[in-house]
């Protein structure tokens, strides 16, 4: 069997088209796993997973969590809010910290984008990227793609469209860098301000027009209004932006085929996607929950069979 | 590397006439028992086993399933190379079933022992048994024996056993190669 060829999952750029499938085989099996009446194997019960997440997260790290807790793992949770990080330590000397009790692997979420690269410059451990910043957040982009594959049996062909704050979401650039690598069209569309100036140099085109832009695509991923990271005003009202840019049961009906639609989550219900349209059978964002589990795991499993192999 | 025919076709036939035989005298009839085919190369063995059971004996009805062990081998990360997964599928229930786990080559039992594991995950088996085509002999790590061999073979450690199936491999033979 063929292996990944990193050590460290920190992007989707730092990772090959072979790589993203391997991942995708290796999901399949687990996904198997799942979904029987016990969900566990045995496979990584000698190791020790940090879950480092100095930035909220509900999904991701739940997500991780049971990943690493069906493949046998030790897990240790960690969240900035209630640690010493808050009483002035730094990120090396709090995960050197970590490391001297013997940990193996570190999922790591940050706010600052490249602190997973810096990290693995550092330490010792395999690091998993989490979602840092507005940079990358590669599982999430992984289980997107997976879940495109899943629904027509390929990526490469299909025209995808990210709709959104493209600007501030780390979802859009590893959901681009994974698609574009599988083969995939991609499309951008959200206001004109939040739409990064050189994103075309990614091999992606732009529509700021919702209803052409849904009309072209197979697959629409509505990504959230990212408030949290925006310093200044980049719409007028988020009335305004949902008229312009939020997806709904009445354009959705007026386009002549039917669309899958996801969503990476949390919705903000009534802004960018409406109850009608994230309840309907075209969206698959509960299936792209459940395969962010086998994905995850996954990429553990093949992450951890390149360890050190020194260690017994 | 030289290889030498253990059986050939003919042997072949006759030991899985044997097998299916020694198979229906403990089972009757299949109603309380299934079988599964081990991955990746224990399912060649259990589908024949099961074609002989339903078109030479009539047998019917039989349930089959294939279990992957990789996930529960014991040498994760002790080899080189991660070994690539198969699909594992049992659509029936096994619970009190008698289960009868079906390998070509029974050489350290750790794959069985893997097996007894995996099984485990999808319910509580009234029994286990265990058919296996060859049988090494003297070379096993761990406390397990089969129930049904096909043949035991005496090989030392850099020999191979390698067991041929009509339907992958184009006929019907065990060759013991010597690397």
């Amino acid at each position: 069997m063929s292996e990944l060829s990193v050590k460290h999952l920190l992007g989707i750029k730092y990772i090959n088209k072979d790589d993203i499938n391997l991942i995708f085989e290796t999901a399949d099996h687990f996904k198997e796993v799942i979904n029987r009446s016990i969900k566990k194997v045995p496979s990584l019960r000698d190791i020790t997973i940090a879950n480092l997440f100095f930035e909220n997260s509900t999904r991701t790290r739940l997500s991780f969590e049971l990943a690493e807790k069906r493949l046998s793992a030790d897990v240790v949770n960690f969240s900035a809010s209630s640690s010493s990080v808050k009483k002035g330590e730094t990120l090396i000397d709090t995960v050197n910290n970590i490391l001297s009790m013997k940990v193996d692997m570190v999922v790591m979420r940050h706010s600052n984008p490249g602190a997973g690269i810096f990290l693995s410059k550092h330490i010792n451990a395999s690091i998993i990227n989490a979602g840092d910043g507005a940079h990358e957040h590669p599982t999430q982009a992984l289980l997107d793609s997976y879940s495109i594959r899943e629904q027509f049996g390929e990526v490469a062909g299909k025209n995808i469209l990210i709709v959104g704050d493209i600007l501030h979401s780390r979802v859009a650039l590893s959901n681009i860098f994974a698609l574009k690598k599988l083969g995939a069209n991609v499309k951008v569309c959200g206001p004109k301000t939040l739409i990064p100036k050189h994103i075309t140099s990614l091999g992606v085109t732009v529509e700021l027009n919702l209803k052409k832009a849904l009309e072209w695509c197979d697959v629409a991923n509505m990504l959230r209004v990212q408030n949290e990271r925006m310093d200044i005003s980049y719409f007028p009202t988020t009335r305004e932006y949902t008229q312009q840019f939020g997806l709904n049961k009445k354009i959705l009906d007026s386009l002549d085929k039917e669309i899958i639609i996801m969503h990476p989550g949390p919705i903000n219900r009534g802004v960018e996607i409406t109850s009608d349209v994230a309840d309907s059978k075209q969206a698959i964002i509960l299936n792209q929950v459940e395969n962010g589990v086998a994905i995850r795991m996954a990429v553990l499993y093949l992450l951890a069979s390149k360890l050190q192999k020194n260690e017994y | 590397m030289s290889q030498k025919v253990l059986l050939n076709a003919t042997e072949v036939n006759i030991a899985l006439h044997r097998l299916a035989c020694q198979l229906i005298e403990n089972h009757d009839n299949f109603s309380e028992t299934v079988l599964i085919g081990i991955q990746p190369r224990g399912i060649f063995l259990a589908e024949r086993i099961k074609l002989l059971l339903e078109t030479s004996y009539k047998v019917k009805n039989i349930e089959l399933g294939y279990l992957d062990i990789t996930f529960y081998r014991d040498d994760f990360r002790r080899n080189d190379k991660p070994i690539e997964p198969s699909t594992t599928n049992i659509d029936f229930i096994i619970e009190n079933k008698k289960v009868v786990f079906v390998d070509d080559v029974l050489y350290t039992g750790r794959s069985i022992r893997a097996a007894l594991t995996a099984i485990q995950s999808f319910g509580r088996p009234l029994e286990i048994e265990l058919l296996t085509f060859i049988d090494r002999r003297f070379s096993r790590h761990l406390p397990i024996q089969p129930d049904y061999r096909g043949r035991q073979v005496d090989a030392i450690n850099n020999e191979k056993v390698k067991v041929c199936w009509k339907e992958n491999d184009g006929l019907d033979a065990v060759y013991l190669i010597n690397n």
